[in-house]
C-alpha cells in the first residue's frame, strides 16, 4: 500500500500519457520480437516509438545504448535496470 | 533496410509516382519514404515522429517568398503541449536581474508597445541533418525544418525595459508553456546572452505573415531571434528572466552545443567551455527549390534554376552556379529582399541545347565574406550542415 502510495503520482502521469496518444500514432508498428511490448510501454511514455524507426539507420548498439541511458539519466524515465537491459537488446538486434 | 538515400539514388521514377500518389504534388526527396500527413490547422507535411509532433516542410512549400503558415514546420522537444487560451495567458517578465517584475496580457503587449514586423528565416539547428556522412542521430530532418515568414510583435528589447534591466544582467532566460511527460524530464528552457536580447531585431512575435501565431508555431506569442537558430525561438512565451549569471538547464548545457572554435559566428560566452559551445548563428547557406535531383527538363525549353540563400543576418551577396563540379562558377541574378535575415532568391538560366546530364553546384556567400563550403564539419549532433548543394538534372 505504501509503495502504491509512493508511485501513485508516477503510475497517474503515465496513465494521463497513455490517453494522450498523437493521432495517427497507433500505426506505428515496432518488429514483433521479444522485448517489443517492454519498449512501447515504456518508451511510448513520452514519445512515438517512430523515433525507434527514425534512429534504426543510425545507431548501432552502442548509439541505442546511450540512448537508453540518456532517456534514464537525463529525461528521468522510470526504468529499472532489467528494463533498461531488454529494451536495449531489442533495440539492438531489431533496429 | 532501405535508406532514403537508397531511394533517391535509385529510382526518380518511383519519386516520381510518390509525388504524383500525394493529394499536392510536392517533389521533395524525403516524401519517397514518410508518410505525409495533417496537424489540425496544418496542409500535409513530412512527418519525422508523431509525439513529440516533428513535422518537415515539403520543398515545393518552401517556393514562395514567405512560407505559408500551414505549410510552416514543426518542431517539439516535449510532447506535452497545451493550446495557451490567449484571453487568459499573462507573460512574466522578472528575474534577479529586473528592477520591476511585470506581468503582461496579450492585448498590453499589442498597446503599451511599439509594434514592429520582420522578415526572417527560422530554421532548426539540425536542418538537413538527415543528410550527415557520417549520420547523426536525432530527428533526421531534410530541407525543410526551416521557413521564411513576416514575424510581426514587439521588441523584447522595450518589455525588457519596462522591467528595468539591472547593470549585473547576463543572461535572459526564457520559458514557454510546453513541457514534458514526466516530472523528471528537463522542461524546454533556453537563455540568451543580454546583449541578444537587447538586441533591436529580437522580438516577443503574436504574428506570423499577418495572422495570429498558429497553435503549431507558439501561440499566442514567440521569440524571434533573427539569425539564430530556431531553438531559442521558444513558442508560447509564458516567462522571461533576467539573470545575472549563466543558466545551467539541460538544453543549454548539454544540448544545442557543437565544438568550440569549429564554426564561425556569434559567441555565447558565458555558455562556453574548452569543449563546446551554444549553436548560435546561422551559416550561409542556400536550396534550389524549382528542381530536385534526378528531374528530366525538355531540350532547346528555357528552364531556369531558382532557390533561395540566407545567412545569419549580414545578407547574401552572390550566389554562383557551378556546371563542371566547382571549377568554374558563373553569378545568378539575386533578387530583392525585405530584411538581411530574409532569404533571398537567386535565378539562373540552364542551357537546354544539347542533351545529357547537368551536374549543378550552387554556392551562397554573405556579405560577411563567409561562403557555402564543400566539405561537412562533423559535429556530433548534426548541426550546421550548409555544404554546397549539388544535383544532377537530365536534359532530354
Amino acid at each position: 500500500m505504501n509503495a502504491l502510495l509512493r508511485y501513485f503520482p508516477a503510475l497517474l502521469a503515465v496513465l494521463f500519457v497513455s490517453l494522450a496518444l498523437a493521432a495517427g500514432e497507433e500505426s506505428v508498428e515496432l518488429q514483433s520480437a521479444p522485448g517489443r511490448d517492454v519498449v512501447v510501454a515504456r518508451c511510448s511514455v513520452c514519445h512515438s516509438v517512430d523515433y525507434v524507426q527514425m534512429n534504426a539507420p543510425v545507431l548501432d548498439r552502442a548509439g541505442w545504448q546511450k540512448s537508453v541511458r540518456k532517456m534514464i539519466d537525463q529525461f528521468g524515465a522510470p526504468i529499472s535496470e532489467e528494463d533498461a537491459q531488454r529494451i536495449l537488446d531489442y533495440l539492438a538486434t531489431n533496429y | 533496410m532501405i535508406t532514403r538515400r537508397k531511394v533517391v539514388a535509385g529510382s526518380a521514377g518511383a519519386l516520381l509516382l510518390a509525388a504524383m500518389a500525394d493529394r499536392y504534388a510536392f517533389g521533395a526527396e524525403a516524401s519517397a519514404d514518410e508518410p505525409l500527413i495533417a496537424l489540425p490547422g496544418k496542409r500535409p507535411l513530412i512527418k519525422r515522429t508523431f509525439r513529440p509532433p516533428n513535422y518537415e516542410t515539403p520543398l515545393a512549400a518552401l517556393r514562395p517568398q514567405f512560407t505559408a503558415n500551414d505549410t510552416f514546420f514543426v518542431r517539439y522537444h516535449l510532447a506535452s503541449i497545451p493550446e495557451v487560451d490567449a484571453r487568459t495567458w499573462r507573460l512574466r517578465i522578472g528575474g534577479t536581474s529586473a528592477k520591476r517584475p511585470l506581468e503582461l496580457s496579450l492585448d498590453e503587449l499589442k498597446r503599451d508597445f511599439e509594434r514592429v514586423r520582420l522578415a526572417a528565416v527560422n530554421q532548426c539547428s539540425g536542418n538537413r541533418r538527415g543528410l550527415f556522412a557520417p549520420r547523426a542521430g536525432g530527428v533526421q530532418w531534410t530541407y525543410g525544418a526551416m521557413g521564411n515568414a513576416l514575424w510581426g510583435g514587439v521588441r523584447l528589447r522595450d518589455v525588457l525595459n519596462r522591467a528595468g534591466v539591472n547593470a549585473d544582467a547576463l543572461e535572459v532566460v526564457v520559458d514557454g508553456a510546453d513541457g514534458a511527460a514526466l516530472p523528471g524530464t528537463p522542461d524546454f528552457v533556453k537563455s540568451l546572452p543580454v546583449d541578444r536580447a537587447l538586441d533591436a531585431d529580437t522580438l516577443i512575435a503574436f504574428e506570423m505573415n499577418g495572422e495570429p501565431l498558429p497553435h503549431w508555431n507558439g501561440a499566442p506569442a514567440r521569440l524571434v531571434v533573427p539569425g539564430w537558430t530556431a531553438t531559442y525561438w521558444v513558442k508560447h512565451l509564458t516567462s522571461i528572466n533576467i539573470e545575472p549569471q549563466a543558466f545551467d538547464g539541460f538544453w543549454m548545457k548539454s544540448a544545442y552545443r557543437i565544438p568550440t572554435g569549429a564554426f564561425p559566428g556569434a559567441r555565447f560566452a558565458s555558455q562556453e567551455n574548452a569543449q563546446t559551445t551554444p549553436i548560435t548563428e546561422i551559416l550561409v547557406n542556400s536550396l534550389v527549390t524549382s528542381h530536385v535531383n534526378g528531374d528530366r527538363i525538355a531540350r532547346g525549353r528555357p528552364a531556369d534554376l531558382a532557390g533561395w540563400a540566407w545567412d545569419g543576418g549580414s545578407g547574401i551577396s552572390t550566389v554562383e552556379i557551378s556546371l563542371d563540379e566547382g571549377n568554374a562558377w558563373r553569378p545568378a541574378t539575386l533578387g530583392q529582399t525585405p530584411s538581411s535575415y530574409s532569404w533571398r532568391g537567386f535565378r539562373a538560366a540552364l542551357d537546354t541545347s544539347k542533351p545529357g546530364p547537368l551536374r549543378i553546384a550552387v554556392r551562397a556567400t554573405g556579405r560577411n565574406g563567409a561562403r557555402q563550403p564543400e566539405k561537412l564539419t562533423p559535429n556530433p549532433s548534426g548541426y550546421h550542415h550548409n555544404i554546397i548543394q549539388t544535383l544532377m538534372l537530365e536534359v532530354a
